[in-house]
């Protein structure tokens, strides 16, 4: 399994009704590689990640992460894979604490209040952790799902649009934890606008138009 | 080396049930609502059928499980609003959770508040329709406890349907009612012969029949639910 690309398209399509999100896309990313992924608006970029996470499946194609089947080895998938999305996945009436500590007893983690407590530290919502989510402003939030990723130590990291809502030091610790993530060899693929930004910090680069590959 | 393992069922269950309870408690102006809506409820019967103290004891047992089953909608409905609420249903999806855990969980979160709710309506019903329990409050509870679990299982599972549809609040009666009628028949029954006696020694059948829907519900919903959650 260890020589498999970490992620494999194989002609793969996604339709939302009458509406092709993907058409046929192939491409394979090797493990260990950043990958950044632009396009416009409705290019597809997020159904695209949502596939590869297996929030959702193929209409039509093949695709393989980690070499395993997103059809039929979505657990052992899911083990492996985080994805940072535009929805926090995280519950409004418990505390940043709460969320994580639930998450990490989820995930059979040690000592999983102290591994939140630390995580929350790291993202820099430690003087906030016993508030309700309610209460928190979108960086903050975008803050919190980071450190939901960052708790599940995944081989493949989906991010979409992290850096949107943050402010300018939440960035500089986002950039530093995607660094820190491609240091320790995890396979990262980044979905933004900011093309630049991205740029100095992936490796290769996927650029989508109306669900097709397409040239930047 | 990278992902994590996944922990059993049993361990999933209890922390997905802890999790609810937990929200449920941290916000329990939705369960204050949630009562007094059922009141009103037993308190509409009453006036709407007069000062016949005679047909109202008779059927106190009925207006009981109606009252039940109209506040279990919003219950039902209020545990996937959160589930809804950024995702989150996903996010435990993708961890991964066993979604078999999920249901039992959610279920088992839904039943405790109708439990609840059914344990503070039964004094209300005896003030107000003047009923006295004439066999005993065990066999009542145990009545309640059934007739709940009825009602929450198949309501988890129709709730995590309709929650993905615009129109979700009219979705789920229609998908619950015509499920759940024979069981709620059942339970109105056993809790009639319990408040008024039972010469015909009915009650172990309506029992019986409580225990083989809540098996066959139960069942159904372990069945099927990962199919609901997944795309």
């Amino acid at each position: 399994m260890e020589n498999h690309p970490a992620v494999e398209l194989r002609d793969v399509s996604k339709r939302f009704g009458a509406q092709w999100a993907l058409a046929r896309i192939s491409y394979s990313l090797p493990r260990g590689q950043s990958l950044l992924l632009t396009g416009p608006n409705g290019s597809g970029k997020t159904t695209l990640l949502r596939l590869i996470a297996t929030a959702s499946s193929p209409t039509l194609g093949e695709l393989r992460v980690l070499g395993l089947n997103v059809r039929d080895q979505r657990e052992e998938i899911r083990q492996q894979v985080a994805l940072l999305s535009h929805a926090s996945f995280i519950y409004e009436d418990l505390s940043a604490l709460q969320n994580l500590s639930l998450m990490s007893r989820l995930l059979g983690i040690k000592d999983s209040k102290q591994r939140a407590a630390s995580l929350l530290s790291e993202v820099g919502l430690a003087p906030h952790s016993p508030k309700p989510i309610r209460q928190f402003s979108a960086g903050m939030r975008k803050r919190l799902a980071i450190a939901r990723l960052l708790l599940k130590a995944p081989a493949v990291a989906l991010l979409d649009e992290p850096f949107a809502a943050l402010d300018p030091s939440g960035m500089g610790q986002m950039e530093r934890i995607i660094r820190q993530l491609i240091t320790q060899g995890t396979t990262v693929i980044l979905a933004t606008h900011q093309v630049e930004h991205g740029k100095t910090l992936c490796n290769l680069r996927l650029h989508l138009d109306s669900g097709r590959v397409a040239a930047p | 080396m990278n992902g994590s393992p996944r922990i059993g069922l049993l361990r999933s269950l209890a922390l997905v049930l802890a999790k609810d309870i937990l929200i449920e408690w941290r916000t329990r102006a939705r369960l204050n609502a949630l009562v007094i809506f059922a009141f009103g409820t037993l308190l509409i019967f009453s006036f709407a059928l007069g000062p016949d103290t005679q047909l109202l004891q008779r059927n106190a047992g009925g207006y009981l499980w109606l009252a039940l089953l109209f506040a279990s909608l919003m219950a039902l409905g209020e545990s996937f609003r959160i589930e809804r609420e950024n995702s989150a249903l996903d996010g435990l999806r993708l961890l991964p959770v066993d979604p078999r855990a999920l249901f039992l969980g959610k279920a088992l979160g839904n039943a405790a508040v109708l439990v609840g709710l059914a344990f503070v309506l039964v004094p209300v019903m005896i003030g107000l329709f003047g009923v006295s329990i004439s066999l005993s409050f065990g066999l009542l509870a145990v009545t309640l406890v059934l007739g709940c679990l009825a009602i929450s299982a198949p309501g988890t599972l129709y709730s995590a349907v309709a929650s993905n549809a615009r129109a979700r609040d009219v979705l789920l009666p229609l998908l619950l009612f015509p499920l759940i009628i024979p069981a709620l028949l059942a339970a109105v029954k056993a809790t009639t012969v319990v408040l008024q006696g039972d010469p015909m020694s009915q009650l172990r059948s309506w029992f019986g029949l409580l225990a083989g829907f809540n098996l066959v519900y139960w069942g159904l919903g372990f069945a099927l639910f990962p199919l609901v959650i997944e795309e």
